[in-house]
């Protein structure tokens, strides 16, 4: 009679269509900021899965349209606080190609190293949240050991642990000093042993490895369409590299592969975020060794970066154009133009669309983020998973909520 | 290495070269700045540029997309929004800009969703918060705002504090809850 009952064809229809909803996040622990996903399931299997980017409504672009090319740096380092010099980088990076500008060599060097050392901490960040994620608690106490000598380094540079504010229109803040110097080298001689002991915890571990492998497969065509770039990209095939492809700063300077996978899946994003922390690691080690000496910011002459204390304290020119820069409505003007310009962030291409009117506000921020194009892949990748593999995935698209917000 | 004269030469040589075939005098401008090329298109023929651009002259990812109000913008006379969209070609490094412009009462312009898949979250979020219908996209909600929020929030005419939505949600007290 059971048996009956289960070759019933319509039966067995009805059963088939019978999905539940879960809404997976915001309080999720693996959810690790805002991130809510509705998951439409068929007992454990994934039917759909539809993110809610849920409401942050910080204004992001709308307060670029009030805040001057200076202090907006300050709001692009809220944008991805996993890794905020490397914001600032890109912000500022936008606004020197609009008005033309180019650093010095030294403040090159400075803001490659401040952005390779926002790389590795973003994603050791990365990797070892998501191993977290998957049981792997050890492994994430190692990378974020390093995050913090990482963050001794922002300390010394500017005063400032978590939200530097480093970069200025034209050059930085504060020039780097012999400490500064230290503490890099300090994370850089602690990398390896890092390294070696994350992968030994990791590359072999049977769990982990189950979890990751042939999840969440992701290929190039479709990486492609869906404007995928950065680690996601590269781990599907897509050997796409901004520092190497529309090189930018001091990058021509330096020899560095672009780590690809072609696998597209968990698995693969997770080793492309190991490789590339080497290879930013031997970024920083040549940099160090070359380092130019020389100014950091442009010549008061220029009118457009801030001069430093020594000179706004001791010579009527210097003090003449701090305040200049720092008054309302003075300050250097702009072309009436637009510019599209983009670095390679951690997670991607962090484009900045920028449309400058001549005053010292921008009429229009437009922000490319990464996460946010990120985000819409999920539900394509996760469908047919099951619910611990929405952990995995979403631990490798390595997702920032404040950078899904405008 | 590149040779120098390689270097020098334009790298939009080749498509200026396919599009001015393609498309003749008179559909689209260029405008350069600095190492953008922008090719301005009217609505009605941005879907056939984009559709060149990808399949023929390899511009096959659409790196961004994002919408601009220009309402007072100093000098303006053209359209009071532009679209612009991002393309990149991963072999040679090409980029370029494609900018299109629409205006009130009722901005609407084709959707690129069918080009790329990438388009349907950044569209979505051209039309949330500058109020740009997109046709043909399968699923054109707002992204960012709730559903029930009526303005749009990047649009020139919105004020920066916005208009005491925050503050005009109905209170519960936990007797009424």
């Amino acid at each position: 009679m059971t048996a009956n009952l289960l070759d019933e064809p319509e039966l067995e229809r009805d059963a088939k269509q019978v999905t539940w909803t879960l809404n997976f996040g915001p309080q999720h622990p693996a959810t690790h900021t805002t991130l809510r996903l509705i998951l439409e399931l068929d007992g454990e299997r994934i039917v759909k899965a539809t993110p809610e980017i849920g409401y942050l409504h910080s204004g992001f672009e709308k307060l670029g349209e009030h805040l001057n090319y200076n202090q907006y740096v300050t709001i692009a380092d809220r944008k991805n606080y996993i890794s905020p010099p490397l914001n600032e980088v890109a912000w500022h990076h936008a606004v020197e190609k609009l008005l033309g500008i180019e650093l010095t060599p030294r403040c090159q060097y400075i803001r490659v190293i401040i952005g390779e050392l926002a790389r590795i901490s973003d994603h050791l960040l990365c990797t070892g949240a998501a191993a977290l994620d998957l049981g792997a608690f050890t492994a994430f106490l190692y990378a974020f050991n390093l995050r913090e000598q990482i963050y001794d380094v922002y300390e010394e540079m500017s005063g400032y642990r978590f939200h530097p504010g480093y970069t200025r229109v034209g050059g930085v803040l504060y020039d780097f000093n012999d400490r500064v110097l230290d503490k890099v080298r300090r994370v850089l001689d602690s990398f390896p042993k890092v390294y070696s002991d994350m992968s030994k915890l990791l590359f072999r571990n049977r769990i982990f490895l189950d979890r990751v492998r042939g999840v969440g497969v992701l290929t190039k065509e479709d990486a492609i369409s869906m404007s995928v770039t950065g680690p996601l990209a590269r781990a599907s095939g897509v050997a796409y590299d901004l520092r190497k492809d529309e090189p930018y700063l001091a990058y021509p300077d330096f020899d560095f592969e672009v780590p690809y996978c072609t696998e597209g899946d968990c698995w693969a994003r997770f080793i492309v975020r190991m490789e590339e922390m080497k290879q930013s690691h031997s970024i920083l080690t040549q940099a160090l060794k070359r380092l130019p000496g020389g100014p950091v910011n442009l010549p008061i002459a220029e009118k457009l970066s801030a001069p430093d204390k020594l000179t706004t304290y001791n010579s009527m020119e210097g003090l003449i154009q701090h305040f200049e820069l720092i008054m309302p409505n003075r300050g250097f003007t702009t072309p009436r133009e637009e510019i599209y310009a983009a670095i390679e962030s951690p997670n991607g291409e962090l484009g900045y669309y920028l449309v400058a009117d001549g005053s010292e506000f921008a009429w229009r921020v437009r922000t490319r983020p990464p996460s946010f194009i990120h985000f819409a892949v999920f539900p394509h990748i996760i469908k047919d998973h099951l619910i611990a593999d929405v952990v995995a995935v979403l631990g490798s698209l390595n997702i920032i909520a404040a950078e899904l917000d405008r | 290495m590149s040779s120098t004269t390689e270097t020098l030469a334009d790298p939009h040589a080749a498509t200026l070269r396919a599009l001015a075939r393609e498309f003749g005098e008179g559909v689209f401008t260029t405008s350069r700045f600095r190492d953008n090329l922008r090719l301005f298109v009217p609505p009605a023929r941005l879907l056939d540029l984009l559709k060149f651009l990808k399949q023929r002259c390899g511009l096959n990812l659409l790196a961004e997309l994002g919408g601009a109000d220009y309402l007072g913008y100093p000098g303006r006379s053209r359209e009071r929004f532009e679209v612009h969209y991002v393309l990149r070609n991963l072999d040679t490094s090409e980029k370029l800009v494609v900018k299109v412009g629409v205006s009130d009462p009722d901005p609407t312009l084709p959707s690129a969703y069918p080009l790329w898949k990438g388009a349907d979250w950044m569209e979505r979020e051209v039309f949330d918060m500058f109020g740009i219908r997109f046709e043909g996209h399968p699923d054109l909600r707002r992204i960012l705002m709730p559903e029930e929020f009526a303005a749009f929030p990047l649009r020139k005419d919105y004020p920066l504090r916005g208009r005491g939505e925050r503050h005009n949600f109905p209170r519960l007290s936990r007797g009424e809850s």
